[in-house]
């Protein structure tokens, strides 16, 4: 019996017949800021929505801390933030910071501390009371990101989350990414950008829903000899094509 | 050049969309159909019954285009109260005496015309002798008496159903619905806390609504108030969760006000507004198979009949099905977006 913190063996899924998903296996021990690296269409998405427990492998097996997924205990130690922002754009911050605490079934007292702590983390202290409807893409993002925090999850599933927003913006919730792996999350964040492949301890890169490699950044370079992670994902891909 | 181009996407967007094109020839075809059938529907044939009429009267009645039987005075009694009848005719003095059950307008012109005929070709005088009873009802009832409890069911019907429909739509096209699957709350708790959620403002709309139509628009009510609002609360309460179930069905909100013909409009006409008997047999069945038909039957019989719990509990009981079982198929539907 492993102690895994999620395994993946075989995993596959195909809709109406049609395979999004071929047999990918993999394992996180430890926490780690684990990227899933691809274009769009190659699977990532579907693939975290199965680790989250909304969608269900057609074959294979998906553990989270050692339960098999979908399990509706071990959603709650599961943060996720969608592609799109999610929210309600009627209400303000904090009622949707409520509303999903509530969903968590997070206890009154526990709520009010955590809010504190999680909007001080993405700086929307002073927009707390602001409706979601007038906010900017950046502040939804955060707001979303936020979300995903409340229940303290012990995996924080992250599909695209710095697409939009500005470079600044963007390292802060990197730093926000390495702060929590301090205090031991386990964070899976899907990409496509390049130089934030760079800052995951380690890359699934998939194509056409297969897993083409995985590994640090720093052995996916020097095992490919290449200067970048692009070229190194191209690499692969070329592997992938000759066989 | 552009307005080509603008020109040749609307077209495409059509094509892509087979369903609103087969709306927008389906549904006024169907709407009309339901009209003519209406219209051009039977003339009414009312039920009376004879109670000691004497010999030439009760046998000119028998050949009238009226449905005729011979009762006692207190089976036609039992028999008007069970609307089995429009009317019974007694005799007193020599002065022939109408009952009628008088809920329907129509069918209380239609049965008195038949008698007065009748009555005047015996008695060769154009201005007869004859004294009209209701059993509920009056001559000062008017047609919109007589809809009116139908209209307050079906708006609150009609309104609920939309934007019922429409915000559940928008949770899935927004995103959040797959957040709220993200997170560990159970399908069907979504779905109640939707009826509960919106209940709050329905039973809220159905006050308001039915308050108007009694006390500002003077709609005859000579039942229990509070019996008006069990009922129109419970029919919101169907629309409300049919509404839901069917947005599952439609993409955007277009598709939504697509159901209006298809599934608000026909119910309309089943309803009680117009008289179930004059539609066409081949298309009269469907009636029983619609919510609003119980909404309206039971509010018509709390506010002209002025019945009470015993009368309308059947139809109470029918629409709480109703609402129970959209709520249940709404759970399996969102079955499609998380298993468990």
């Amino acid at each position: 019996m492993t102690k895994d913190i999620l395994s993946i063996s075989k995993v596959e899924k195909s809709y109406a017949g049609k395979e999004v998903l071929g047999s990918i296996s993999f394992a996180l021990e430890k926490p780690e800021i684990f990227g899933l690296l691809g274009p769009s269409g190659a699977g990532k998405t579907t693939l975290v929505k199965i680790i989250s427990g909304i969608e269900e492998a057609t074959n294979g097996e998906t553990r989270v801390l050692g339960t098999n997924m979908p399990n509706l205990q071990q959603m709650k130690k599961i943060g996720y933030m969608a592609q799109s922002d999610a929210l309600y754009s009627e209400l303000t911050a904090k009622e949707n910071i409520m509303f999903f605490s509530a969903l968590y079934g997070l206890k009154k007292s526990e709520i009010k501390r955590r809010i504190q702590e999680i909007i001080a983390m993405v700086d929307l202290e002073q927009d707390m009371n602001k409706k979601v409807a007038d906010f900017s893409g950046g502040m939804k993002r955060r707001l979303s990101l936020a979300i995903a925090l409340i229940h303290e999850p012990k995996i924080l599933i992250l599909d695209e989350p710095t697409v939009g927003i500005d470079p600044v913006l963007r390292r802060k919730i990197w730093g926000n990414f390495q702060e929590l792996k301090a205090s031991g999350t386990t964070i899976i964040v899907t990409t496509h950008v390049m130089d934030e492949a760079e800052k995951c301890d380690r890359l699934g890169m998939i194509r056409d829903g297969e897993m083409i490699a995985i590994g640090s950044p720093d052995h996916l370079k020097s095992e490919t000899q290449t200067e970048s992670i692009e070229d190194a994902f191209l690499y692969y891909g070329g592997v992938l094509h000759a066989n | 050049m552009r307005i080509k181009a603008m020109v040749t996407r609307i077209i495409k967007q059509f094509v892509h969309d087979k369903r609103t094109i087969a709306l927008l020839i389906v549904a006024p075809i169907l709407v009309l159909t339901l009209l003519s059938l209406v219209f051009n529907g039977k003339e009414y044939t009312p039920i009376l019954a004879l109670v000691d009429v004497p010999m030439p009267i009760s046998t000119e009645l028998e050949e009238s285009e009226a449905e005729v039987s011979n009762q006692s005075l207190s089976e036609a009694e039992e028999m008007l109260e069970e609307k089995q009848l429009d009317a019974f005719v007694t005799f007193e003095n020599n002065t022939p005496t109408i009952t009628l059950e008088g809920s329907d307008p129509t069918a209380n012109r239609a049965t008195l015309q038949v008698i007065q005929n009748v009555i005047s070709k015996q008695q060769q005088n154009e201005n007869v002798a004859m004294e009209i009873d209701y059993l509920h009802g009056s001559e000062d009832m008017t047609s919109f008496d007589n809809f009116g409890p139908v209209f307050i069911g079906f708006f609150a019907f009609f309104f609920v159903f939309l934007i019922a429909g429409v915000s559940f739509l928008r949770e899935r096209t927004t995103g959040t619905l797959e957040r709220l699957l993200a997170s560990p709350i159970r399908r069907w708790e979504i779905v109640v806390g939707y009826v509960v959620g919106f209940g709050f403002f329905t039973a809220l709309q159905t006050i308001i609504l039915a308050w108007y139509a009694i006390y500002i628009l003077d709609m005859m009510m000579v039942g229990n108030f509070l019996y008006v609002l069990l009922i129109s609360l419970m029919t919101a309460f169907v629309a409300l969760t049919l509404g839901t179930l069917l947005s599952t069905f439609a993409n955007n909100e277009l598709q939504m006000i697509q159901f209006i013909p298809i599934v608000i409009v026909p119910q309309f006409f089943f309803s009680g507004v117009f008289n179930l008997e004059t539609i066409s047999d081949w298309v009269s069945w469907v009636g029983p198979y619609t919510p609003l038909y119980y909404a309206a039957d039971a509010l018509q019989d709390i506010m002209i009949r002025g019945y009470g719990w015993q009368e309308i509990a059947i139809d109470f009981y029918i629409l709480l099905g109703f609402s129970l079982v959209f709520m249940l198929l709404n759970t399996l539907a969102l079955k499609k977006h998380r298993r468990l």
